[in-house]
């Protein structure tokens, strides 16, 4: 065996506690990695030593544990730098999540660039994160917002993205990674062609930053958002990656403390880059623990998890193929972790609690994003989304339990 | 340890299958529109009211089996029944499903009710249950607006 995943899958297992607890006597078989991973002991003793041994705010403390807080934090930003490759330190700004990343654009980038009657695309299979806050642009700046359609196999249709660009496009925000399909998007091209006609790019990584390798240089995206909990660290942290030229002019979205260089009561004189972005108390344990998280997760190569959990899918996916009853809501070549499925004969909230009976975890609704779900015509699906702790005996057990809870409503 | 079966009783799965009183009504004095955005669960309940007397109802939608059963069974509790018997079945429906699961509810006086008692080992999957009844209630008082059971 070449994959080292593979070769290593139980002493991965054990680095997370929750994969090795008992519900009902029996082990968790967690499949809702796409709406957040579970962590391992590293990232969880992170916050533990944080408040036992340096706990204190950070930045223009003068003392020793601000100083260790301190550099601790901006040690993460180093981390995930490296991490994505970009260029700068201060391109990595930290939010709460990608969906604060995105409004901290929608909200700065319309500020700063856009006037009425501009045109932002966006796709039809984008979470509502990467929708919701452009639709607020289009009620208050008058912009307008453009849809990149998506075909029956759940793919872009990239041949009408030049068809959609007008000299009014000044932003595509667009999904790498499907939450709800699992369809792998070809951000380069679309990069690429944006460029062409001097238009910014956002790539939502959210599901990819965990299963491919990203290289925001080698991609040239103009900004790029991940949540730190779906890369196995704590909830409630967030990345935004912008172009220093970029997040340089752009306004800031939040104000208040620590984005500050000077304030009287008449005026205010911004800090700079990345602080700017970062007003208030941020949540330090949680990014201290998302370095952990990159830290452990840089130890496996990203082309061992992209093939053990490429392995898992197919599996899956074969096996799936073989139950009458249940179809696959995404059906296209590239895909990645997830597996989306619909019924006639058992609602997604059904499967969902039957599943649940056995200790398997999946997720059953619209995903967050309920416009791809008109787009094929169902309210919901039942998704299994892997991660590379997972297993193939896993899976075994979850077709399993698919079998049966199909009988059960025939 | 909970039991499937007690949510999934043959009751509920036999219901949900060949659900009763499927269609829309042609003739109907009441109407309400229920909508659970979280689940995407819709259903129409048709009411048609004389003298007091819930002479018929209907229901049409799509749902997950709870709720699709939960509508079925409702419509043929409800029909015949004058609106003050309505609301006694309605009320104890409330009760069983809301209850704790040790709380003393005697489901040998609930009937075909006592089917809904499974639902309350599974809090997320009590609107399921009350979606159409809210519904119900909706149309009686004479409101069309979407219900949303959060």
């Amino acid at each position: 065996m070449k994959n080292y995943i593979k070769k290593n899958i139980d002493k991965i297992r054990s680095d997370f506690p929750i994969l090795n607890k008992l519900q009902n006597n029996k082990p968790i078989i967690y499949f809702d990695n796409a709406a957040t991973t579970q962590k391992p002991q590293v990232v969880i003793d992170s916050l533990k030593e944080y408040y036992e041994n340096y706990n204190a705010n950070i930045h223009r403390g003068v003392y020793y544990l601000s100083q260790k807080a301190t550099e601790k934090y901006e040690e993460t930003r180093n981390i995930v730098k490296n991490f994505i490759n970009a260029q700068f330190d201060e391109e990595i700004v930290f939010t709460k999540g990608a969906t604060d990343s995105l409004n901290l654009l929608a909200y700065s980038l319309a500020r700063t660039y856009l006037k009425e009657g501009d045109e932002v695309i966006i796709s039809h299979m984008e979470h509502h994160a990467n929708i919701v806050p452009w639709q607020e642009l289009v009620k208050y700046y008058g912009i307008k917002l453009v849809v990149l359609p998506v075909d029956d196999n759940g793919e872009l249709i990239l041949s009408k993205l030049e068809d959609l660009i007008t000299y009014k496009t000044k932003i595509i925000s667009i999904v790498h990674i499907s939450n709800s399909l699992g369809t792998i998007n070809p951000i380069e091209e679309i990069i690429k062609k944006a460029h062409e006609f001097d238009i910014k790019v956002i790539v939502d990584a959210s599901q990819s930053i965990q299963h491919t390798k990203i290289d925001v240089q080698k991609l040239d995206c103009d900004f790029l958002v991940f949540s730190g909990h779906k890369i196995y660290g704590p909830t409630g942290t967030g990345v935004l990656y912008g172009k220093k030229k970029y997040l340089k002019e752009m306004v800031p979205y939040q104000t208040g403390g620590d984005m500050i260089l000077n304030v009287t009561l008449e005026k205010t004189i911004f800090n700079d880059i990345p602080n700017k972005f970062e007003a208030g108390t941020p949540n330090i344990e949680g990014i201290i623990g998302l370095g952990e998280a990159i830290k452990y997760f840089q130890k496996y190569s990203i082309d061992d998890i992209y093939e053990y959990e490429k392995e898992l899918l197919n599996y899956a996916t074969n096996k799936v193929l073989e139950i009458d009853g249940i179809k696959i809501i995404g059906t296209s070549k590239n895909k990645a972790s997830v597996l989306s499925l619909y019924s006639d004969v058992v609602h997604p909230h059904d499967l969902g609690t039957l599943l649940d009976e056995q200790n398997i975890c999946i997720r059953a609704g619209h995903h967050c994003t309920q416009p791809i779900m008109q787009r094929f015509g169902i309210p919901a699906t039942a998704r299994a989304s892997f991660a590379f702790y997972n297993t193939i005996e896993e899976i075994e057990q979850f077709i399993e339990a698919l079998n049966k809870s199909i009988k059960l409503f025939l | 340890m909970n039991d499937i079966n007690d949510l999934y009783q043959q009751m509920i799965l036999d219901h949900n299958k060949s659900p009763r009183n499927f269609k829309k009504l042609e003739n109907y004095t009441h109407f309400a529109k229920g909508h659970n955005p979280l689940c995407g669960d819709e259903i129409d309940i048709y009411v048609l009211i004389e003298n007091n007397v819930i002479k018929d109802i209907s229901f049409q939608g799509q749902g997950c089996a709870v709720s699709k059963s939960s509508a079925s069974i409702m419509t043929t509790l409800l029909k015949g029944k004058t609106l003050e018997e309505a609301e006694e079945i309605y009320e104890n429906f409330h009760k069983i499903v809301t209850s704790k699961i040790d709380d003393n509810i005697n489901l040998d006086e609930m009937g075909k009710l006592a089917v809904f008692a499974g639902v309350r080992k599974y809090p997320t999957r009590v609107k399921c249950a009350t979606l159409a009844w809210h519904t119900y209630e909706n149309a009686k008082n004479g409101e069309k607006e979407i219900t949303i059971t959060e």
